[in-house]
Protein backbone atom coordinates (compact mmCIF):
# COMPACT_ATOMS: atom_id res chain seq x y z
CA UNK A 1 0.00 0.00 0.00
CA UNK A 2 1.15 3.53 -0.91
CA UNK A 3 2.93 5.41 1.87
CA UNK A 4 0.78 8.51 2.48
CA UNK A 5 1.10 10.51 6.03
CA UNK A 6 -0.72 13.43 7.01
CA UNK A 7 0.99 15.78 8.75
CA UNK A 8 0.62 19.00 10.40
CA UNK A 9 3.15 21.38 9.18
CA UNK A 10 3.78 24.80 8.21
CA UNK A 11 4.36 26.23 4.88
CA UNK A 12 8.17 26.32 4.59
CA UNK A 13 7.94 23.29 5.84
CA UNK A 14 5.96 22.06 2.77
CA UNK A 15 8.44 23.62 1.03
CA UNK A 16 11.01 21.03 1.94
CA UNK A 17 8.64 18.35 2.00
CA UNK A 18 8.34 19.30 -2.08
CA UNK A 19 11.79 19.80 -3.13
CA UNK A 20 12.51 16.40 -1.45
CA UNK A 21 9.72 15.30 -3.34
CA UNK A 22 10.90 16.37 -6.79
CA UNK A 23 14.34 15.30 -5.90
CA UNK A 24 16.45 18.42 -4.75
CA UNK A 25 19.75 17.20 -4.01
CA UNK A 26 21.41 20.73 -3.33
CA UNK A 27 20.53 23.54 -1.36
CA UNK A 28 22.74 26.87 -1.18
CA UNK A 29 21.83 29.63 1.02
CA UNK A 30 21.64 32.30 3.67
CA UNK A 31 18.97 32.00 6.32
CA UNK A 32 16.68 35.29 6.38
CA UNK A 33 13.21 35.60 8.10
CA UNK A 34 10.50 34.30 7.21
CA UNK A 35 12.35 31.59 4.63
CA UNK A 36 14.68 30.40 7.33
CA UNK A 37 12.45 27.20 7.54
CA UNK A 38 13.56 26.07 4.39
CA UNK A 39 16.67 26.05 4.60
CA UNK A 40 16.72 24.73 8.55
CA UNK A 41 14.50 21.76 7.41
CA UNK A 42 17.12 20.82 4.22
CA UNK A 43 20.01 21.56 6.25
CA UNK A 44 18.28 18.88 8.46
CA UNK A 45 17.66 16.18 5.50
CA UNK A 46 19.65 16.52 2.48
CA UNK A 47 22.40 15.20 4.42
CA UNK A 48 20.26 12.21 5.30
CA UNK A 49 19.70 11.25 1.52
CA UNK A 50 22.66 11.66 -0.18
CA UNK A 51 22.43 15.31 -0.78
CA UNK A 52 24.40 18.39 0.07
CA UNK A 53 23.27 21.41 1.91
CA UNK A 54 25.71 24.39 2.21
CA UNK A 55 25.07 27.62 4.02
CA UNK A 56 27.05 30.19 1.56
CA UNK A 57 28.45 34.10 3.09
CA UNK A 58 25.52 35.88 1.53
CA UNK A 59 22.49 35.86 -0.28
CA UNK A 60 24.23 36.09 -3.40
CA UNK A 61 26.78 33.28 -2.97
CA UNK A 62 23.38 31.00 -2.36
CA UNK A 63 21.98 31.19 -5.49
CA UNK A 64 25.89 31.38 -7.14
CA UNK A 65 26.32 27.85 -5.48
CA UNK A 66 22.83 26.59 -6.25
CA UNK A 67 23.69 27.75 -9.96
CA UNK A 68 26.88 25.54 -9.72
CA UNK A 69 25.31 22.39 -7.59
CA UNK A 70 22.64 22.59 -11.01
CA UNK A 71 25.39 22.52 -13.58
CA UNK A 72 26.95 19.94 -12.11
CA UNK A 73 23.70 17.66 -12.65
CA UNK A 74 21.70 18.38 -9.28
CA UNK A 75 18.25 19.49 -8.89
CA UNK A 76 19.33 22.00 -6.53
CA UNK A 77 17.62 25.21 -4.74
CA UNK A 78 17.85 28.63 -2.97
CA UNK A 79 15.74 29.91 -0.35
CA UNK A 80 15.27 33.66 0.50
CA UNK A 81 13.22 36.15 1.81
CA UNK A 82 13.01 40.60 0.41
CA UNK A 83 16.52 41.94 0.91
CA UNK A 84 17.99 38.52 -0.46
CA UNK A 85 15.68 38.15 -3.12
CA UNK A 86 17.12 41.36 -4.45
CA UNK A 87 20.96 40.47 -3.76
CA UNK A 88 19.62 37.29 -5.72
CA UNK A 89 18.62 38.99 -8.71
CA UNK A 90 21.84 39.32 -10.64
CA UNK A 91 22.47 35.35 -10.14
CA UNK A 92 18.96 35.09 -11.63
CA UNK A 93 19.18 37.19 -14.88
CA UNK A 94 22.37 34.64 -14.73
CA UNK A 95 20.80 31.86 -14.63
CA UNK A 96 18.28 32.80 -16.99
CA UNK A 97 20.64 33.33 -19.90
CA UNK A 98 22.90 30.69 -19.43
CA UNK A 99 19.43 28.15 -19.09
CA UNK A 100 20.29 26.52 -15.84
CA UNK A 101 17.90 24.75 -13.77
CA UNK A 102 17.08 25.99 -10.51
CA UNK A 103 14.14 27.05 -8.14
CA UNK A 104 14.29 30.18 -5.87
CA UNK A 105 12.02 30.12 -3.13
CA UNK A 106 10.95 33.67 -1.81
CA UNK A 107 8.38 34.25 0.94
CA UNK A 108 7.42 37.64 0.78
CA UNK A 109 7.97 39.99 3.66
CA UNK A 110 7.42 43.65 4.30
CA UNK A 111 9.45 46.27 2.34
CA UNK A 112 11.24 47.85 1.13
CA UNK A 113 14.59 47.58 2.45
CA UNK A 114 14.87 45.44 4.95
CA UNK A 115 11.54 46.64 5.85
CA UNK A 116 9.16 44.49 8.22
CA UNK A 117 11.01 41.11 8.29
CA UNK A 118 8.09 39.21 10.70
CA UNK A 119 5.06 40.47 8.33
CA UNK A 120 3.31 39.79 5.41
CA UNK A 121 3.80 41.17 2.49
CA UNK A 122 3.35 40.58 -1.66
CA UNK A 123 5.00 43.49 -2.92
CA UNK A 124 7.30 41.51 -4.90
CA UNK A 125 5.40 40.27 -7.34
CA UNK A 126 6.98 42.51 -10.20
CA UNK A 127 10.19 42.13 -9.05
CA UNK A 128 9.84 38.23 -9.23
CA UNK A 129 9.50 39.46 -13.19
CA UNK A 130 11.40 42.51 -13.48
CA UNK A 131 14.09 42.27 -10.74
CA UNK A 132 16.56 41.34 -12.94
CA UNK A 133 17.53 43.42 -15.99
CA UNK A 134 17.49 42.72 -19.43
CA UNK A 135 14.85 40.68 -21.21
CA UNK A 136 14.46 37.58 -20.25
CA UNK A 137 12.02 34.57 -19.30
CA UNK A 138 9.84 34.54 -16.18
CA UNK A 139 8.15 32.07 -14.09
CA UNK A 140 6.85 32.38 -10.54
CA UNK A 141 4.36 29.95 -9.55
CA UNK A 142 2.14 30.84 -6.46
CA UNK A 143 0.68 28.71 -4.06
CA UNK A 144 -1.90 29.86 -1.56
CA UNK A 145 -2.44 26.59 0.75
CA UNK A 146 0.46 24.72 2.63
CA UNK A 147 -0.53 21.73 1.20
CA UNK A 148 -0.24 23.53 -2.46
CA UNK A 149 3.39 24.82 -1.61
CA UNK A 150 4.53 21.29 -1.51
CA UNK A 151 2.81 20.76 -5.31
CA UNK A 152 3.95 23.65 -5.99
CA UNK A 153 7.13 23.64 -5.23
CA UNK A 154 7.20 20.03 -7.00
CA UNK A 155 5.62 22.05 -10.37
CA UNK A 156 8.44 24.22 -9.37
CA UNK A 157 11.24 21.91 -10.23
CA UNK A 158 9.73 20.34 -12.86
CA UNK A 159 9.34 23.77 -14.85
CA UNK A 160 12.55 24.66 -14.02
CA UNK A 161 14.24 20.90 -15.89
CA UNK A 162 11.64 21.26 -18.51
CA UNK A 163 12.15 24.77 -19.92
CA UNK A 164 15.76 24.67 -18.38
CA UNK A 165 15.35 28.16 -16.45
CA UNK A 166 14.99 29.53 -12.75
CA UNK A 167 11.59 29.36 -11.23
CA UNK A 168 10.30 31.43 -8.54
CA UNK A 169 7.67 29.87 -5.83
CA UNK A 170 6.44 32.97 -4.74
CA UNK A 171 4.31 33.40 -1.24
CA UNK A 172 3.71 35.45 1.80
CA UNK A 173 4.83 34.81 5.40
CA UNK A 174 1.39 34.23 5.98
CA UNK A 175 0.90 31.21 3.90
CA UNK A 176 5.25 30.62 4.88
CA UNK A 177 4.84 30.17 8.66
CA UNK A 178 0.87 29.06 9.22
CA UNK A 179 -0.28 25.28 9.49
CA UNK A 180 -2.21 22.83 8.10
CA UNK A 181 -2.77 19.15 8.18
CA UNK A 182 -1.34 18.01 4.93
CA UNK A 183 -0.96 14.54 2.60
CA UNK A 184 2.84 14.00 1.93
CA UNK A 185 2.17 12.25 -1.28
CA UNK A 186 3.21 8.78 -1.84
CA UNK A 187 6.16 8.26 -5.08
CA UNK A 188 4.65 8.53 -8.17
CA UNK A 189 1.58 10.37 -6.92
CA UNK A 190 2.96 13.38 -8.63
CA UNK A 191 4.66 13.79 -12.10
CA UNK A 192 8.43 14.66 -11.86
CA UNK A 193 10.12 15.58 -14.89
CA UNK A 194 14.22 15.74 -15.33
CA UNK A 195 16.11 17.47 -17.79
CA UNK A 196 17.05 16.53 -20.88
CA UNK A 197 20.85 14.95 -20.83
CA UNK A 198 22.70 15.03 -24.16
CA UNK A 199 23.52 10.98 -25.88
CA UNK A 200 25.61 12.29 -28.57
CA UNK A 201 29.61 12.61 -28.15
CA UNK A 202 31.18 14.83 -25.89
CA UNK A 203 32.75 16.18 -28.57
CA UNK A 204 29.86 16.81 -30.45
CA UNK A 205 28.06 18.55 -27.44
CA UNK A 206 26.69 21.91 -28.27
CA UNK A 207 25.39 23.02 -24.51
CA UNK A 208 22.66 25.52 -26.28
CA UNK A 209 22.15 23.53 -29.90
CA UNK A 210 19.34 25.56 -31.79
CA UNK A 211 18.05 22.79 -32.95
CA UNK A 212 16.27 22.34 -30.19
CA UNK A 213 13.91 24.60 -28.09
CA UNK A 214 15.63 23.53 -25.39
CA UNK A 215 18.59 21.77 -25.97
CA UNK A 216 20.12 18.93 -23.49
CA UNK A 217 22.33 20.01 -20.21
CA UNK A 218 25.02 17.76 -19.13
CA UNK A 219 26.32 17.71 -16.16
CA UNK A 220 29.79 19.39 -15.40
CA UNK A 221 31.49 16.33 -14.53
CA UNK A 222 30.65 14.08 -16.97
CA UNK A 223 33.11 13.79 -19.69
CA UNK A 224 31.34 17.03 -21.84
CA UNK A 225 33.55 20.32 -21.62
CA UNK A 226 31.74 23.03 -22.26
CA UNK A 227 31.32 27.23 -21.38
CA UNK A 228 29.00 28.67 -19.23
CA UNK A 229 28.54 32.83 -19.57
CA UNK A 230 26.38 35.63 -18.52
CA UNK A 231 27.45 37.00 -22.05
CA UNK A 232 25.49 36.53 -25.17
CA UNK A 233 26.80 33.23 -26.58
CA UNK A 234 26.61 31.24 -29.59
CA UNK A 235 25.47 27.57 -29.48
CA UNK A 236 28.50 26.12 -27.82
CA UNK A 237 28.60 28.75 -25.05
CA UNK A 238 31.54 30.97 -25.67
CA UNK A 239 30.80 34.76 -26.16
CA UNK A 240 30.16 36.52 -29.32
CA UNK A 241 29.56 40.14 -30.66
CA UNK A 242 27.71 38.30 -33.91
CA UNK A 243 24.54 40.33 -33.54
CA UNK A 244 22.51 37.53 -35.67
CA UNK A 245 23.29 34.90 -32.99
CA UNK A 246 23.09 37.61 -30.50
CA UNK A 247 19.23 38.37 -31.65
CA UNK A 248 18.26 35.04 -32.31
CA UNK A 249 19.71 33.32 -28.84
CA UNK A 250 17.89 36.60 -27.10
CA UNK A 251 14.74 35.15 -28.99
CA UNK A 252 15.06 32.01 -28.29
CA UNK A 253 15.13 32.03 -24.61
CA UNK A 254 12.22 33.75 -24.83
CA UNK A 255 10.11 31.85 -27.05
CA UNK A 256 10.67 28.87 -24.79
CA UNK A 257 8.78 30.09 -21.72
CA UNK A 258 5.95 32.24 -24.52
CA UNK A 259 5.01 29.53 -26.80
CA UNK A 260 4.46 27.00 -23.86
CA UNK A 261 2.32 29.51 -21.65
CA UNK A 262 -0.80 27.07 -22.59
CA UNK A 263 0.84 24.29 -19.96
CA UNK A 264 2.82 26.92 -17.70
CA UNK A 265 -0.48 28.49 -16.57
CA UNK A 266 -2.66 27.00 -14.04
CA UNK A 267 -5.55 28.86 -12.40
CA UNK A 268 -8.07 27.87 -9.36
CA UNK A 269 -11.47 29.08 -9.87
CA UNK A 270 -14.37 29.38 -7.40
CA UNK A 271 -17.94 30.71 -8.80
CA UNK A 272 -17.09 32.48 -11.98
CA UNK A 273 -19.23 30.94 -14.35
CA UNK A 274 -22.56 33.06 -13.39
CA UNK A 275 -20.03 36.06 -11.73
CA UNK A 276 -21.24 39.56 -12.11
CA UNK A 277 -17.93 40.95 -9.81
CA UNK A 278 -14.79 38.66 -10.18
CA UNK A 279 -11.91 39.04 -7.53
CA UNK A 280 -8.19 38.13 -8.85
CA UNK A 281 -5.46 37.12 -6.42
CA UNK A 282 -2.63 35.15 -4.98
CA UNK A 283 -1.44 33.70 -1.55
CA UNK A 284 -3.17 34.36 1.56
CA UNK A 285 -4.86 37.21 0.50
CA UNK A 286 -6.69 34.21 -2.19
CA UNK A 287 -7.82 32.68 1.04
CA UNK A 288 -9.57 36.35 2.51
CA UNK A 289 -11.08 36.32 -0.89
CA UNK A 290 -12.34 32.89 -0.74
CA UNK A 291 -13.94 33.55 2.36
CA UNK A 292 -15.30 36.94 1.03
CA UNK A 293 -16.90 35.42 -2.23
CA UNK A 294 -18.75 32.62 -0.28
CA UNK A 295 -19.89 35.69 2.11
CA UNK A 296 -20.69 37.39 -0.96
CA UNK A 297 -23.04 34.89 -2.23
CA UNK A 298 -24.87 34.37 0.67
CA UNK A 299 -26.19 37.53 0.30
CA UNK A 300 -27.45 37.28 -3.00
CA UNK A 301 -23.75 38.94 -4.73
CA UNK A 302 -22.89 37.09 -8.19
CA UNK A 303 -19.29 37.24 -7.08
CA UNK A 304 -16.70 34.51 -7.96
CA UNK A 305 -12.94 34.13 -7.14
CA UNK A 306 -9.76 33.37 -10.08
CA UNK A 307 -6.79 32.57 -8.27
CA UNK A 308 -3.95 32.00 -10.43
CA UNK A 309 -1.30 29.49 -9.38
CA UNK A 310 1.16 30.95 -12.16
CA UNK A 311 1.61 34.59 -11.75
CA UNK A 312 4.55 34.82 -14.22
CA UNK A 313 3.89 34.36 -17.55
CA UNK A 314 1.13 36.10 -16.47
CA UNK A 315 -2.30 34.38 -17.19
CA UNK A 316 -3.55 37.00 -20.02
CA UNK A 317 -5.58 34.64 -21.51
CA UNK A 318 -8.49 33.41 -18.69
CA UNK A 319 -8.18 37.53 -17.39
CA UNK A 320 -8.87 38.47 -21.04
CA UNK A 321 -11.63 36.27 -21.07
CA UNK A 322 -13.00 37.15 -18.01
CA UNK A 323 -12.91 40.85 -18.14
CA UNK A 324 -15.87 40.20 -20.92
CA UNK A 325 -18.18 38.86 -18.96
CA UNK A 326 -17.99 40.84 -15.52
CA UNK A 327 -18.67 44.01 -14.24
CA UNK A 328 -15.66 44.57 -12.37
CA UNK A 329 -12.26 42.47 -11.33
CA UNK A 330 -11.46 43.04 -7.95
CA UNK A 331 -7.66 42.62 -7.44
CA UNK A 332 -6.62 42.45 -3.59
CA UNK A 333 -2.98 42.37 -2.45
CA UNK A 334 -0.67 43.07 -0.04
CA UNK A 335 1.69 45.74 -2.03
CA UNK A 336 0.53 49.15 -3.46
CA UNK A 337 -0.56 48.11 -6.85
CA UNK A 338 1.49 45.47 -8.57
CA UNK A 339 -0.99 42.74 -10.55
CA UNK A 340 -3.54 45.43 -10.61
CA UNK A 341 -1.19 46.74 -13.42
CA UNK A 342 -1.26 43.42 -15.10
CA UNK A 343 -4.89 43.10 -15.01
CA UNK A 344 -5.63 46.45 -16.28
CA UNK A 345 -3.57 45.93 -19.18
CA UNK A 346 -5.18 42.66 -20.20
CA UNK A 347 -8.53 43.47 -19.51
CA UNK A 348 -8.32 47.36 -20.88
CA UNK A 349 -11.47 49.47 -20.66
CA UNK A 350 -14.03 46.29 -21.19
CA UNK A 351 -14.88 45.97 -17.12
CA UNK A 352 -13.67 48.03 -13.83
CA UNK A 353 -10.72 46.57 -12.09
CA UNK A 354 -10.52 47.80 -8.90
CA UNK A 355 -7.94 47.44 -6.32
CA UNK A 356 -7.89 46.94 -2.41
CA UNK A 357 -4.29 47.38 -1.11
CA UNK A 358 -2.46 47.22 2.73
CA UNK A 359 1.09 47.65 3.35
CA UNK A 360 0.73 47.88 7.28
CA UNK A 361 2.04 44.45 8.13
CA UNK A 362 -1.13 43.00 8.49
CA UNK A 363 -3.35 40.29 5.97
CA UNK A 364 -5.94 42.10 3.87
CA UNK A 365 -9.35 40.77 5.75
CA UNK A 366 -12.00 39.05 3.99
CA UNK A 367 -14.43 42.06 5.42
CA UNK A 368 -11.99 44.68 3.11
CA UNK A 369 -12.75 41.94 -0.01
CA UNK A 370 -16.41 41.91 0.78
CA UNK A 371 -17.11 45.60 1.02
CA UNK A 372 -15.59 46.19 -2.53
CA UNK A 373 -17.78 43.19 -3.94
CA UNK A 374 -20.91 44.98 -2.47
CA UNK A 375 -20.10 47.90 -4.53
CA UNK A 376 -21.29 45.70 -7.71
CA UNK A 377 -24.34 44.66 -5.99
CA UNK B 1 -18.47 32.18 9.04
CA UNK B 2 -20.63 30.03 11.66
CA UNK B 3 -19.11 26.72 11.40
CA UNK B 4 -15.41 27.96 12.39
CA UNK B 5 -14.48 27.70 15.82
CA UNK B 6 -11.42 30.47 16.90
CA UNK B 7 -9.21 30.18 19.30
CA UNK B 8 -6.21 32.61 20.14
CA UNK B 9 -3.10 32.10 22.85
CA UNK B 10 -1.27 35.12 23.87
CA UNK B 11 1.41 35.59 25.64
CA UNK B 12 4.96 36.77 26.13
CA UNK B 13 7.41 35.44 23.40
CA UNK B 14 8.98 32.04 24.96
CA UNK B 15 5.81 31.06 27.03
CA UNK B 16 4.99 28.60 24.27
CA UNK B 17 2.25 30.31 22.75
CA UNK B 18 3.32 28.84 19.32
CA UNK B 19 3.75 25.70 20.57
CA UNK B 20 0.18 25.46 22.35
CA UNK B 21 -1.90 26.81 19.58
CA UNK B 22 0.54 24.02 17.16
CA UNK B 23 -0.67 20.99 19.76
CA UNK B 24 -4.49 22.29 19.71
CA UNK B 25 -4.42 22.37 16.11
CA UNK B 26 -2.80 18.62 15.60
CA UNK B 27 -5.44 17.73 18.79
CA UNK B 28 -8.18 18.65 16.25
CA UNK B 29 -7.00 17.50 13.03
CA UNK B 30 -4.11 15.06 13.18
CA UNK B 31 -5.75 13.04 16.59
CA UNK B 32 -9.18 14.55 16.15
CA UNK B 33 -11.27 14.48 12.38
CA UNK B 34 -11.56 17.85 12.04
CA UNK B 35 -9.94 20.79 9.67
CA UNK B 36 -7.77 22.70 11.74
CA UNK B 37 -5.21 26.05 10.69
CA UNK B 38 -2.66 27.69 12.54
CA UNK B 39 -0.79 30.94 11.92
CA UNK B 40 1.18 33.40 14.53
CA UNK B 41 2.22 36.68 15.13
CA UNK B 42 5.31 37.86 16.76
CA UNK B 43 8.15 40.33 17.34
CA UNK B 44 11.28 40.45 15.72
CA UNK B 45 12.92 38.97 19.44
CA UNK B 46 12.82 35.34 20.40
CA UNK B 47 12.19 36.16 23.99
CA UNK B 48 9.65 39.09 24.97
CA UNK B 49 7.14 41.18 23.21
CA UNK B 50 4.00 40.17 22.95
CA UNK B 51 3.52 36.84 21.10
CA UNK B 52 0.25 35.50 19.40
CA UNK B 53 -1.06 32.21 18.15
CA UNK B 54 -4.55 31.86 16.29
CA UNK B 55 -6.18 28.67 15.61
CA UNK B 56 -9.43 27.70 13.33
CA UNK B 57 -10.82 24.59 13.88
CA UNK B 58 -13.59 23.60 11.47
CA UNK B 59 -15.77 20.71 9.72
CA UNK B 60 -14.95 22.64 6.25
CA UNK B 61 -12.05 23.81 4.21
CA UNK B 62 -10.51 26.86 6.27
CA UNK B 63 -9.37 29.51 4.05
CA UNK B 64 -9.08 32.81 6.17
CA UNK B 65 -6.42 31.37 9.05
CA UNK B 66 -6.52 34.43 11.22
CA UNK B 67 -8.98 34.72 14.11
CA UNK B 68 -12.40 37.12 13.22
CA UNK B 69 -14.76 36.19 16.12
CA UNK B 70 -12.49 34.28 19.00
CA UNK B 71 -14.70 31.67 20.46
CA UNK B 72 -11.96 31.63 23.08
CA UNK B 73 -8.62 33.32 23.85
CA UNK B 74 -6.35 33.08 26.85
CA UNK B 75 -3.50 35.86 27.64
CA UNK B 76 -1.01 34.60 29.77
CA UNK B 77 0.65 38.46 30.06
CA UNK B 78 -1.31 41.75 31.19
CA UNK B 79 0.66 43.34 27.80
CA UNK B 80 -1.24 40.44 25.56
CA UNK B 81 -4.24 40.81 27.12
CA UNK B 82 -4.29 45.12 26.91
CA UNK B 83 -3.16 44.37 23.35
CA UNK B 84 -5.40 41.24 22.09
CA UNK B 85 -8.40 40.77 23.82
CA UNK B 86 -10.82 42.93 21.57
CA UNK B 87 -11.63 40.38 19.43
CA UNK B 88 -13.47 38.25 21.87
CA UNK B 89 -17.00 37.86 20.36
CA UNK B 90 -20.37 38.19 22.78
CA UNK B 91 -20.02 35.41 24.70
CA UNK B 92 -16.99 34.05 24.08
CA UNK B 93 -14.63 33.10 26.94
CA UNK B 94 -11.37 35.06 27.95
CA UNK B 95 -9.42 33.05 30.21
CA UNK B 96 -6.70 35.03 32.04
CA UNK B 97 -3.28 34.05 33.78
CA UNK B 98 -4.28 36.12 37.25
CA UNK B 99 -1.26 36.38 38.17
CA UNK B 100 0.11 38.33 35.75
CA UNK B 101 -3.13 40.10 34.18
CA UNK B 102 -4.15 42.79 37.11
CA UNK B 103 -5.97 45.07 34.94
CA UNK B 104 -8.99 43.37 33.76
CA UNK B 105 -10.90 44.35 30.34
CA UNK B 106 -14.06 44.55 30.37
CA UNK B 107 -16.98 43.24 27.35
CA UNK B 108 -19.86 41.10 26.59
CA UNK B 109 -17.44 38.05 26.92
CA UNK B 110 -16.95 35.33 29.65
CA UNK B 111 -13.92 36.76 31.90
CA UNK B 112 -12.37 33.59 34.04
CA UNK B 113 -9.49 34.19 35.99
CA UNK B 114 -7.33 31.41 37.25
CA UNK B 115 -3.33 31.58 38.66
CA UNK B 116 -1.99 29.12 35.73
CA UNK B 117 1.82 30.19 35.85
CA UNK B 118 1.47 30.25 39.92
CA UNK B 119 -0.20 26.66 39.58
CA UNK B 120 2.55 25.30 37.16
CA UNK B 121 5.22 27.01 39.91
CA UNK B 122 3.68 25.59 43.02
CA UNK B 123 2.61 22.29 41.95
CA UNK B 124 4.89 21.23 39.41
CA UNK B 125 7.92 23.29 40.00
CA UNK B 126 8.00 24.18 36.37
CA UNK B 127 6.90 27.63 35.14
CA UNK B 128 7.25 26.67 31.40
CA UNK B 129 4.42 23.87 31.75
CA UNK B 130 2.01 26.41 32.39
CA UNK B 131 1.34 26.31 28.43
CA UNK B 132 0.32 22.77 29.16
CA UNK B 133 -2.17 23.67 31.64
CA UNK B 134 -3.78 26.27 29.57
CA UNK B 135 -4.56 23.73 27.13
CA UNK B 136 -6.55 21.26 29.63
CA UNK B 137 -7.93 24.20 30.45
CA UNK B 138 -9.03 25.27 27.14
CA UNK B 139 -9.57 21.63 26.25
CA UNK B 140 -12.33 21.31 29.39
CA UNK B 141 -13.78 24.58 29.05
CA UNK B 142 -14.82 24.63 25.64
CA UNK B 143 -14.86 20.95 24.55
CA UNK B 144 -13.47 21.63 20.78
CA UNK B 145 -11.71 18.66 20.92
CA UNK B 146 -11.68 15.45 23.35
CA UNK B 147 -9.27 14.76 26.48
CA UNK B 148 -7.48 11.76 24.71
CA UNK B 149 -6.62 14.16 21.63
CA UNK B 150 -5.46 16.77 23.31
CA UNK B 151 -3.19 14.27 25.24
CA UNK B 152 -1.92 12.18 22.31
CA UNK B 153 -1.38 15.74 20.72
CA UNK B 154 0.77 17.02 23.95
CA UNK B 155 2.59 13.54 24.12
CA UNK B 156 3.78 13.60 20.50
CA UNK B 157 5.14 16.88 20.72
CA UNK B 158 7.30 17.09 23.68
CA UNK B 159 10.76 15.25 24.84
CA UNK B 160 10.33 11.55 26.28
CA UNK B 161 12.05 12.77 29.60
CA UNK B 162 8.71 14.84 30.40
CA UNK B 163 6.24 12.99 29.33
CA UNK B 164 4.99 12.67 32.69
CA UNK B 165 5.37 15.96 33.46
CA UNK B 166 3.44 17.15 30.89
CA UNK B 167 0.40 14.49 31.44
CA UNK B 168 -0.01 15.89 35.17
CA UNK B 169 0.31 19.57 33.54
CA UNK B 170 -2.63 18.72 31.57
CA UNK B 171 -4.63 17.02 34.22
CA UNK B 172 -3.99 20.25 36.89
CA UNK B 173 -5.34 22.26 33.50
CA UNK B 174 -8.83 19.86 32.99
CA UNK B 175 -9.21 19.59 36.97
CA UNK B 176 -9.09 23.21 37.22
CA UNK B 177 -11.26 24.50 34.67
CA UNK B 178 -14.34 21.97 36.01
CA UNK B 179 -13.99 24.74 39.11
CA UNK B 180 -14.39 27.86 36.89
CA UNK B 181 -17.21 26.35 34.59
Amino acid sequence: MADRKKKFLQGNEACVEGALYAGCKFFAGYPITPSTEVAEGLSVRLPKIGGKFIQMEDEIGGIAAAIGGSLAGLKSMTATSGPGFSLKQECLGYACLAEIPLVIVNVMRGGPSTGYPTGPSQSDIMQAKWGTHGDHPAISVTPAYVQEILTETVRAFNLAERFRTPVVVLYDEIVGHMREPITIPAPGDLEIIDRMRPDCKPEDYLPYDDKYEVAPLAPFGAGYRFHVTGLNHKQDGFPTNDSKQIGANNERIMAKIENHKEEIWKNDELMLDDAEVAVFTIGSTARSARFAVLEARKAGIKAGLIRPLTIWPFPDKAVRELAKRVKAIIVPELNLGQMILEVERVSGATCEVVGVNRVDGEPITPMQILDAIKKYK
Amino acid sequence: MSDRYELRFSGSGGQGMILAGIIMAEAASIYGTRNAAQSQSYGPESRGGASKAEVIISDQMIDYPKATAIDCMLAMTQEACTKYHGDVKEGGILLVDSDEVKVLPTGKFRLLKYPITGAARDELGKTIVANIISLGMITELTGVVTHEAIEKAVLSRVPAAFLDLNKKALQIGFERAKTLK
